[in-house]
């Protein structure tokens, strides 16, 4: 069966399920929500994702009915749902306390909101019946909330706002209560409950892993505004702000003046291929192809075949579209991968390039032209950065960069861009180790490294002089609004 | 599992012989305090004590002194009941089973210390059921029951629908008024209840101010006869016993989580419906406990009757009054006690159980 990407926002014919509509909250003279527009489509996993205080509950709270727009609309299914009282509305919420009736069995809170929809009796028995099941609650049926754990109160409380099919759930930080381990197990209970049950659902959360776990596109907010709606990926390796890149995951920020590399990008290739970043990715990327190429592929007359004839009888069995999710773009103005560039270009500009270092011998690193370097520290050589949008040329900038894309090394690598430190704490995570390594200027950057090695095997350790390096395309540049 | 019942052990012994140092220097203090010597026995008996006890002490560890002093402590309240519940419960019982006597107390028989064992026997060969059997004979008695239980009935629903309203307020009202509102609750107890009663009756009086503000209102052209009936008893037990019923339903609703109530909305309640099925249920416990607040002590209310009820009043508080007050019917009067008080306490034990088993069984 043939998997495509779930993008309904991508689709101008979809219809929104919830719009905002400038909608503004106000609580005297704070403003929690401040002229938000946003849509949202049916079946999405939605988590909108913000420090406590950004508008996030409020955003929530408008929609379940307990509070009112100050200004603007809300607008579910194309109705107006200021006109609609909480307990008529097709909403239902999972609230962060559970607020499970301690007074009613498990069965008597999951039916509650059927009793009150004056259902017949068999029919809410069928529904409960179901809805235990779904949750894996038969057994505490006859059981009061103070009776069960924590995780199971959590299923009942997913229950109950399920019972009564809404078109829309709302969770208020729902896994907030269980410990780690739980939480991601019923992360994943979520997500496949949201699957069957076709809900739409809105999250509610601080937890960015937890938003990126379930949620098929995720809002960050700040000050009652959301700031960047993307999938996680892209909200994580194409981040639109630098608070966006702050607030989600581990960040390096440097800030500096963005200066035009002096040679342009060749046009892109047709095919653009993931890039390779460190050489382990190098070889698996290399495995990859190497294996594809083994595998048998449909010449052209067979996918044709395949598209005219068979597909529309049979349905398609040969994805063409890549099942993992879509690798961000590098950079939306000048759009530059750097797979796609020819032989080794030599950069007299790059700085490491033309250093001289122990491993001369060694081939230089393809450093894609085009983008911009970043000037960042008098004493350290300008940061490259091909992916940079020209139009940032000249401004202050901050390169954003991932831990987790850049190497270290005890001996001078040959990367685009190449840093020397001073190793002063290692975090061990046990999957991996975050490093954090001090510049000659007194920067701390922090980098990360898979730990594939046995612990006697890893070379690197407290106040080693180690190397830091990324390629041109690693990072992302981002103007500096601070 | 071991180290428990050793320190059981440890504890029984730190406690005997503590036990041992109270009674037999209780002996040596009273022997001292006529100016006799006192006998070497009981000076023997406490020092053995003391030093078994220091023995014990010294050589226990700190977890086992601990719980000691924690046993200590938790008998405190024991102690407490048994002098001033059960001791006075058990003479009242002694009394009731005794016969009528021109003497000083006023009853027969009585506990002889000179006879020792021999006087026990013949003090319990004596008394007899006489006294309850009188109860039955006299239909004011079983009358002044029913009355003091229906009076009891309508004064406690009178004062849950009157407090309910209040505490719901309360809890609702913004956090910082709390404090004041509870305090506007608890301020009346500051006041003697004799005088709170006093001041009731100037205002239900005849020439009160209740009835002088509705005539000058001209609302009556004459006095409405309030003071000396039935409806100013209820209004004198509802005023003086609010505060028992607010507390208690207060401390239930407030503690309640305010999200049950939007969870309930959002299921589909209106707000009516939210607090019948939500709040109502979930403040029964103090519901309970303040009905029984109220109650049990009105039932054997004594002072607003007579003071407020006139003659017309029957209540069974009044009638044990004149029994041994007017009457001198010490044993009468303690068999109308022992009778009230099985009344009262029997059905809140069955009641008490069944909450119990309906705890178990949701389990």
């Amino acid at each position: 069966m043939a998997q495509t990407v779930f993008a309904p926002w991508n689709d101008p014919e979809e219809k929104p399920l919830i719009q905002f509509r400038n909608v503004t909250k106000r609580f005297g003279d704070f403003t929690a929500i401040d002229r938000l527009t946003q849509d949202i489509y049916a079946r999405e996993f939605f988590a909108l994702l913000g420090p406590s205080g950004c508008g996030k509950t409020t955003l929530m709270r408008m929609l379940a009915g307990f509070e009112r727009p100050t200004e603007g609309q809300i607008l579910l299914g194309g109705q107006d749902l200021s006109q609609i009282p909480a307990n008529q509305r097709s909403v239902n919420m999972m609230f962060q306390s559970y607020a499970l009736f301690p007074h009613l069995t498990v069965w008597d809170n999951i039916a509650f909101g059927l009793k009150r929809a004056k259902k017949p009796k068999a029919e809410i028995e069928a529904r409960v019946k179901e809805m235990l099941r779904l949750t894996r609650l038969e057994q505490f049926a006859s059981r009061k909330p103070h009776q069960i754990s924590g995780g199971q109160r959590q299923r009942v409380a997913l229950a109950r706002s399920l019972a009564r099919a809404p078109k829309l759930l709302l969770l208020d930080e729902p896994l907030g209560a269980l410990d780690k381990k739980l939480r991601e197990e019923t992360q994943f209970e979520l997500m496949d409950i949201q699957e069957k049950t076709g809900t739409t659902f809105i999250i509610v959360t601080h937890d960015q892993e937890e938003a990126m776990t379930v949620a098929s596109r995720v809002a960050v907010m700040d000050h009652g505004r959301i700031v960047q709606v993307d999938t996680p990926d892209r909200i994580y390796e194409a981040p639109n702000s630098v608070y966006v890149a702050d607030f989600i995951g581990d960040v390096n920020l440097f800030h500096g003046v963005a200066k035009s590399r002096a040679e342009r990008a060749p046009a892109p290739a047709a095919r653009p291929l993931p890039e390779p970043e460190t050489p382990e990715a190098e070889d698996a990327l290399r495995e990859m192809q190497e294996e594809a190429a083994r595998k048998p592929q449909p010449t052209a007359l067979g996918m044709a075949l395949h598209d005219k004839v068979l597909a529309p009888i049979v349905g398609k069995w040969l994805d063409q579209q890549p099942k993992a999710l879509p690798m961000p773009d590098p950079a939306p103005a000048t759009g530059v991968t750097e797979a796609a560039a020819p032989a080794p270009v030599r950069t007299p500009d790059a700085p490491q390039a033309s250093a001289s270092t122990p491993t001369a011998a060694t081939q230089p690193p393809a450093i894609p032209p085009g983008g911009l370097e970043i000037h960042w520290h008098a004493g350290q050589p300008p940061l490259v950065a091909s992916n940079g949008p020209e139009a940032l040329a000249g401004r202050n900038v901050v390169l954003s960069l991932r831990p987790e894309k850049i190497s270290i090394s005890k001996e001078r690598p040959t990367a685009a861009n190449v840093l020397q430190g001073k190793v002063i704490d290692i975090a061990y995570l046990g999957n991996i180790s975050t490093y954090y390594v001090k510049l000659a200027d007194g920067t701390m950057v922090k980098a990360q490294a898979a730990n594939t090695r046995r612990i006697s095997r890893r070379g690197i350790t407290w106040e080693d002089t180690v190397w830091l390096s990324f390629t041109a395309t690693a990072g992302v540049v981002l103007e500096d609004d601070t | 599992m071991s180290t428990g019942i050793v320190s059981r052990g440890q504890n029984t012994a730190l406690g005997a012989a503590l036990i041992a140092v109270a009674v037999f220097g209780a002996l040596v203090a009273a022997a001292l305090w006529r100016g006799a010597a006192p006998g070497a026995w009981a000076v023997t008996g406490s020092l053995a004590g003391l030093a078994g006890f220091l023995a014990l002490w010294t050589r226990a560890g700190s977890d086992q002194r601990t719980s000691f002093l924690g046993a200590t402590v938790i008998g405190l309240p024991y102690a407490w009941l048994l002098a001033l519940f059960l001791v006075p419960f058990a003479i009242v019982l002694k009394i009731s089973l005794s016969d009528v006597a021109l003497a000083r107390p006023p009853y027969m028989p009585q506990y002889d210390p000179a006879q020792g064992w021999a006087g026990v026997v013949d003090l319990v060969r004596e008394l007899d059921f006489e006294n309850f059997v009188f109860l039955t004979t006299d239909d004011l008695y079983w009358k002044a029951y029913l009355s003091s239980f229906r009076i009891a009935a309508i004064a406690t629903a009178c004062t849950l629908l009157i407090g309910y309203p209040i505490a719901y307020g309360m809890a609702r009202a913004p956090k910082e008024w709390q404090a004041t509102l509870l305090m506007l609750v608890i301020l009346p107890f500051w006041t003697s209840f004799l005088i709170r009663v006093y001041s009731l009756m100037g205002i239900l009086g005849n020439e009160g101010v209740l009835n002088g503000a509705l005539i000058r209102a001209g609302l009556v052209s004459e006095p409405i006869q309030i003071l000396n009936t039935q409806m100013a008893v209820y209004i004198g037990i509802v005023y003086t016993y609010l505060p028992f019923m607010i507390l208690p339903i207060y401390a239930a609703l407030e503690k309640m989580d305010e999200s049950l109530l939007e969870a309930a909305e959002d299921l589909g309640c209106s707000r009516l419906q939210a607090f019948w099925l939500v709040t109502f249920p979930l403040s029964r416990g103090g519901i309970i406990a303040g009905c029984f607040l109220v109650f049990i002590p009105t039932m054997g209310e004594f002072v607003i009757p007579s003071l407020l009820g006139g003659a017309g009043t029957l209540m069974i508080g009044k009638v044990l009054w004149e029994e041994f007050f007017n009457n001198l019917a010490w044993p009468q009067a303690s068999a109308v006690a022992v009778v009230l008080l099985l009344i009262l306490i029997i059905p809140i034990v069955l009641f008490q159980r069944s909450e119990e088993k309906a705890r178990e069984a949701g389990k």
